[in-house]
């Protein structure tokens, strides 16, 4: 009986993981079978017309997006996480409304940035359907997720080092410049790269700020349509099935590369301080 | 001038730190601003409960959006939570060390991979599917339920692995002295003693269904009447925003966003449950 018993457990575990393994199979497999041949040299044409639904602007304004909100999220959430690290006392008032409110920001869901940055940057601010309302809105996006994962990166950092730096007549400032800065580096830039795949993978929070137009823009209050956007598009239209197979093999791609890159940044990280 | 430069700069990351405070506080502000006063002019009772939602003839009732949410969630819970903590169990302790190395950046894959993706392969593999075994148009509350299910495996599988391995390892090895057998004390042990970091898990999980918009617009048929079949379309609360903010003007634009105004307490609600169980774990 008691036998019986472990051998049901223990089948139902690996029925589990091998369900688990054959949908990220079946998922993974099912795109790349389906799109890989149809990555023609016309999909990747410079321009996007509605005969040939060329993916290469949409890359563009990707790459753009992404180093547009990051230029904006980047710097506020480093500088957030030296500040609760660094700067706040231990157990400082201030920092749970901080806190409470990077919680929030971090389970809100795409859709309701999206709503606002319609609201406010396209609206009241009259950025119209932008490149800049975009990044806007999802630098608010990703700010959570750079604020927790730089205040980790920061915490690891031996407190020792601080005292050094202060023992050699380093003031406050340059400690967190010259020393701990520099030492949290691969983990900030690791939440950093997290952050620009959930960029290049976001969808609802950019239909309603950044808009559709197909075409490289032409400055920052140009309409843009990223990969994620152009494939919901392409999906959602059904004529060009095909191509949307191929493109979906292309965001999975830049999406996994991303991916790739932070966790070969935050293995360095861990294997330096272990090390 | 040194002194200067430091509180410039102290005063600089405190600003940083406090720009997520300001950032909440202005979504409220434009939600709740745009949203509530189209509650009062629609009436709540009307809004929250009304099982029409017709804004040509002025009706706006949230009801079989709110019931459609409930719905998908609670199915991709039924759907994503077994598979996912059973999957955390086989990582934590039945994985041999090797197999571990491939499996755990598959579930971060899994993770990372855009809703868009997720959405694409429901409609072109799972709506078919559906549509051969049950009729219908295929998009519907059962499929939405498991894509959904689906996407929030990793979530779970990655909270509950990390809550399972944090159980004392003495409470495993007590269960063996007693007699127990390794598939018998990772069930009646440890399990138990890894249940409020699952619960967090599942929470967040929660959130991700909740919240998910873009794949369940591809799947899930989005019509905006009560649901009576799980082989029926369905309309979340998320697609009602995307489907119609782009044309919607005036009552209708406003009863939009008191819709996201529901969703962002519905999240809420989501949130704080999930400090309360977080909370009561590290005490």
């Amino acid at each position: 009986m008691r036998k019986q018993i472990s051998l049901l457990l223990r089948a139902l575990v690996f029925a589990a993981a091998l369900f688990t393994a054959f949908i990220l199979l079946l998922l993974v497999g099912y795109i790349l079978v389906k799109g890989i041949p149809h990555l023609t040299p016309a999909l990747f044409a410079w321009t996007y017309d509605s005969k040939n639904v060329s993916l290469t602007p949409a890359l563009f304004n990707t790459a753009f997006l992404i180093a547009l909100a990051l230029l904006l999220a980047a710097p506020a959430g480093i500088f957030a996480a030296v500040y609760m690290t660094e700067y706040a006392r231990r157990g400082s008032r201030l920092l749970y409304p901080v806190r409470l409110a990077a919680e929030t920001l971090a389970g809100l869901p795409s859709i309701v940035y999206g709503l606002f940055g319609a609201l406010f940057f396209v609206g009241s601010l009259k950025w119209g359907y932008s490149l800049l309302a975009g990044a806007c809105t999802l630098a608010l996006m990703v700010l959570p997720l750079i604020m927790r994962t730089s205040e980790e990166a920061l915490l690891s950092v031996p407190g020792i080092w601080r005292e050094g730096s202060f023992g050699l007549g380093a003031g406050r400032l340059r400690t967190v410049f010259s020393v701990v800065l520099p030492a949290a580096a691969p983990g900030i830039s690791a939440g950093v790269i997290l952050g620009a795949g959930r960029i290049a993978g976001e969808t609802a929070a950019l239909i309603f700020t950044a808009g559709t137009a197909a075409k490289i823009p032409e400055s920052v209050f140009s309409s843009t349509r990223t990969l994620s956007v152009h494939m919901y598009t392409l999906a959602s239209e059904g004529l060009y099935l095909d191509q949307a197979y191929a493109t979906a093999v292309v965001l999975l791609l830049l999406v996994l590369a991303i991916n790739i890159c932070a966790a070969l940044l935050a293995k360095k990280m861990t294997e330096e301080r272990n090390g | 001038m040194n002194q200067a430069k430091e509180s410039i700069a102290a005063a600089l990351f405190l600003l940083a730190a406090f720009l997520s405070v300001f950032s909440v506080l202005l979504i409220c502000l434009f939600l709740f601003v745009n949203g509530i006063p189209a509650i009062a002019e629609i009436g709540p009772l009307a809004f929250l409960s009304g099982v029409n939602w017709q804004p040509g003839n002025g009706l706006y009732g949230i009801a079989p959006m709110m019931l459609g949410s409930l719905y998908i969630t609670a199915g991709a819970i039924l759907a994503g939570v077994p598979a996912g903590v059973l999957t955390a169990v086989f990582m934590a302790e039945f994985c041999p060390e090797r197999l571990l190395r491939v499996l755990r950046p598959a579930v971060s894959l899994l993770a990372g991979i855009p809703s868009v993706v997720y959405g694409f392969f429901g409609l072109m593999l799972m709506v078919p599917l559906s549509r051969f075994f049950f009729g219908g148009s295929g998009k519907s509350i059962l499929t939405a339920s498991l894509l959904l299910g689906v996407m929030i495996l990793p979530t779970v599988v990655t909270v509950s692995e990390a809550a399972l391995r944090a159980v004392p390892r003495s409470y495993y090895e007590g269960a063996l002295a007693l007699g127990a057998t390794h598939e018998t004390a990772v069930f009646f042990v440890l399990l138990p003693g890894a249940k409020s970091g699952i619960m967090a898990g599942v929470i967040l999980g929660t959130g991700r269904a909740v919240g998910e918009t873009m794949a369940v617009i591809m799947v899930a048929g989005n019509q905006a009447v009560l649901p009576d079949s799980l082989f029926h379309g369905v309309r979340t609360l998320t697609a009602n925003i995307v489907l119609e903010m782009g044309y919607a003007a005036d009552l209708h634009r406003e009863a939009l966003i008191a819709t996201a105004a529901i969703l962002f307490v519905f999240l809420l609600l989501v949130n704080v449950s999930f400090s309360i169980v977080k909370e009561r774990r590290q005490t």
